[in-house]
């Protein structure tokens, strides 16, 4: 006989526990998966390591590809807060780097730090905007928000796709369909051999962290989370509080857009978020949508990412291998939130009895 | 056959991939079950059936192993949301990422295969006699594919299935109100889970035609977001079947528009944007629907929220 019972509450260790517990058996199963596919788990996973942190150059990689997974999972993680599923991160960096790609390429040689204030404006206006198209419709007719979002990250991959077969194609690429690249000034410099998009993300995180724990609109997030009723009653203005909260959402996700623009990539093209806006959903939930631990999570996430890459070369395993890494953890950690909410007693069928007789 | 039945008959084929996913998701969140992974079982589906369809050439064989797979996503769904009450939409999304990752990594070796003639063959038009030949009418909906017969099939069992037959009805009931079923003494869970693992299968079925029989090839990503437009579409028909119906060849139509609206002499507009199309209407056709809000038309009511019998 088995008893589910909620626990009153769990400890912090425990839970950590939990979950670290969850991570183990979820390596387990891929070593297992792995096994069957006929490769050595633990090549595998010593790969994925040498690939992620194995030499200085590969660290560097890592951060270069955590910076906008942190800066995106802190947008979501706002979102998510409220209980507003935008999982049209994508989109919302793609809208942000196309903003930012309009001046870059209206004003090649501008001086570099006007410029780039003015790009950094720009994306965060064009990932806020698109993220509050969903917002817009949710507050007046109630919307399904996750699937508006998810339609619109179609819609800005197959617009940048656009431009780039039409308005603003290279005349200067041979024919080959490309937007033009950055000029110089319109690049993000490196600070220690890293792009300085990682100095906006640490003040990002602060900033955020401290918005969402000790101000009044933060509280009020969360609050409307928990129950829009409890919300209205403590007279929070509802439609106000989510248009500004998913403003900051996709303006996050436009940030990491002009980012990834205007240092990795350097061009516009459809591929410029990679994922990242998917992938930020996952951090966001793991981190249980704390700033702090989304830093940790995204550098775990990007190394993943990374080390996917390598072992693809090292391995000949395709990097979609990553996805499905990231997934079974994810299905996992999921599974042991059962867990952490509620204890299992099992009882012997004879103790029952005897029990029963009692009463 | 004019250009415009020509058009039409296309777009029941492209329609038909959606049809089945609809069907699917449609029945999944009958049963009070928001499943975001539409995308991810349609792909693990189709790489599976594909893959079934090219070791033993048999159709059948092939359409089984897809349904079989889509019921598999389905199952990790279920078994976390049922059994262990997650949250339904993180569930789901982690499903369509597992689903993407699967695909991809099972199908590299597939790249560039094409199917088989064997299964070519079986899926080739049939004109059904009699009603196949009533003027534009049979040419468009009764000149097609076994497949997409199939999809008017399941559309009326499901028709039946819910709303004439006792067991459908308690299906309605466990995601209207999970407590009234389990206290009409309705196995809530059983219900959840048997029909979360069909709607699956029926997306798995959706994934299948699209590389067995549309394409007809692998080719990485064979979705491109058809399961987000089936998710959709559900909202479109209002839950209910025929509806499904009538939105899924509705979206094929604008599906192959933009390819078809290029060939046409003296057509400016470029394709790219033509192919954001579907997308734009998916949401103002939402927005239709949530401004209009009657009741009949609302999502089954116990839709996404776990069920937990000790918090009666």
């Amino acid at each position: 006989m088995i008893q589910i019972v909620k626990r009153s509450n769990i400890s912090k260790t425990d839970n950590f526990k939990i979950k670290c517990f969850a991570i183990l058996l979820s390596l387990l199963v891929l070593g297992m998966f792995l096994l069957v596919i006929s490769l050595n788990p633990i090549d595998v996973y010593v790969g994925l390591i040498k690939g992620s942190f194995g030499s200085s150059y590969s660290i560097q990689q890592t951060l270069i590809k955590a910076i906008p997974l942190i800066i995106t999972s802190l947008g979501i993680s706002i979102a998510f807060k409220m209980q507003f599923w935008n999982i049209g991160g994508e989109g919302q960096i793609v809208m942000g780097a196309f903003a930012a790609t309009f001046f870059a390429l209206k004003f090649p040689n501008m001086n570099t730090v006007p410029l780039l204030l003015i790009m950094f404006c720009a994306g965060i206006l064009g990932g806020g905007l698109w993220a509050l198209i969903a917002a817009v419709l949710k507050g007046r007719w109630n919307t399904n928000e996750t699937i508006v979002t998810l339609m619109l990250n179609y819609i800005a991959l197959k617009f940048v796709t656009y431009l780039q077969y039409g308005p603003w194609r290279d005349k200067n690429a041979m024919g080959f369909p490309k937007i033009p690249d950055f000029s110089a000034n319109a690049t993000l410099p490196d600070v220690f051999g890293i792009n300085m998009g990682w100095i906006i993300a640490i003040i990002l995180v602060i900033i955020v962290h401290i918005f969402m724990k000790y101000t009044k609109k933060g509280y009020e997030i969360s609050v409307l989370g928990e129950s829009e009723k409890t919300a209205m009653y403590a007279g929070i203005k509802i439609r106000k509080t989510m248009y500004t909260a998913i403003f900051l959402s996709g303006a996050l996700c436009g940030i990491a857009g002009v980012i990834q623009v205007s240092a990795v990539t350097r061009a516009l093209s459809a591929d410029v978020a990679g994922g990242a806006g998917f992938t930020a959903i996952i951090i966001a939930w793991l981190s249980a949508l704390s700033a702090p631990v989304i830093v940790i999570a995204s550098i775990l996430f990007a190394a993943l990412l990374e080390g996917a890459s390598f072992i693809q070369t090292a391995f000949g395993i395709p990097e979609a291998a990553a996805q499905l890494i990231q997934a079974i953890i994810l299905f996992f950690v999921l599974g042991s939130e059962f867990f952490t909410k509620y204890k299992i007693n099992f009882k012997f069928q004879g103790k029952l009895k005897e029990e029963n007789k009692n009463e | 056959m004019n250009s415009i039945t020509t058009f039409l008959a296309a777009a029941v084929v492209a329609g038909t991939p959606l049809l089945f996913a609809t069907l699917g998701e449609l029945l999944t969140e009958k049963v009070g079950n928001l499943n975001l992974g539409v995308e991810g079982m349609m792909l693990m589906g189709s790489v599976i059936g594909f893959m079934a369809g090219l070791s033993t050439g048999n159709p059948i064989l092939a359409m089984i192993a897809a349904a079989i797979a889509g019921a598999f996503g389905a199952l990790i769904y279920a078994f976390l949301t049922i059994t262990l009450r997650a949250n339904q939409v993180v569930c789901g999304l982690t499903l369509t990422i597992f689903g993407t990752g699967f695909s991809s990594m099972v199908g590299k070796k597939l790249i560039g295969q094409v199917t088989p003639d064997k299964i070519k063959a079986f899926f080739v038009p049939v004109r059904i006699p009699v009603i196949g030949h009533i003027p534009f009418i049979g040419d468009i909906f009764f000149n097609q594919d076994v497949f997409v017969y199939l999809g008017y099939v399941i559309t009326i069992l499901l028709y039946i299935y819910l709303y004439k037959t006792a067991k459908g009805l308690n299906t309605m009931a466990v995601g209207e109100n999970p407590a009234a079923a389990d206290a009409a003494s309705i196995n809530v869970n059983a219900y959840k889970y048997v029909n979360t693992l069909i709607g699956g299968a029926l997306c798995g079925l959706g994934g299948a035609y699209l590389s067995l029989v549309y394409v007809p090839a692998w080719q990485e990503n064979v979705t491109a977001g058809r399961g987000w437009i089936a998710v959709a579409l559900v909202i479109f028909a209002t839950w209910r079947p025929h509806r499904a119906l009538i939105g899924a060849y509705l979206f094929g139509g604008l599906d192959i528009l933009g390819f078809r609206l290029q060939g046409l002499p003296g057509f400016e507009i470029s394709q790219y944007l033509i192919d954001l199309l579907p997308y734009v209407v998916t949401i103002v056709i939402l927005v239709i629907v949530s401004m209009k809000k009657a009741t009949k038309n609302s999502p089954p009511a116990g839709l996404s929220i776990p069920y937990f019998r000790e918090e009666r």
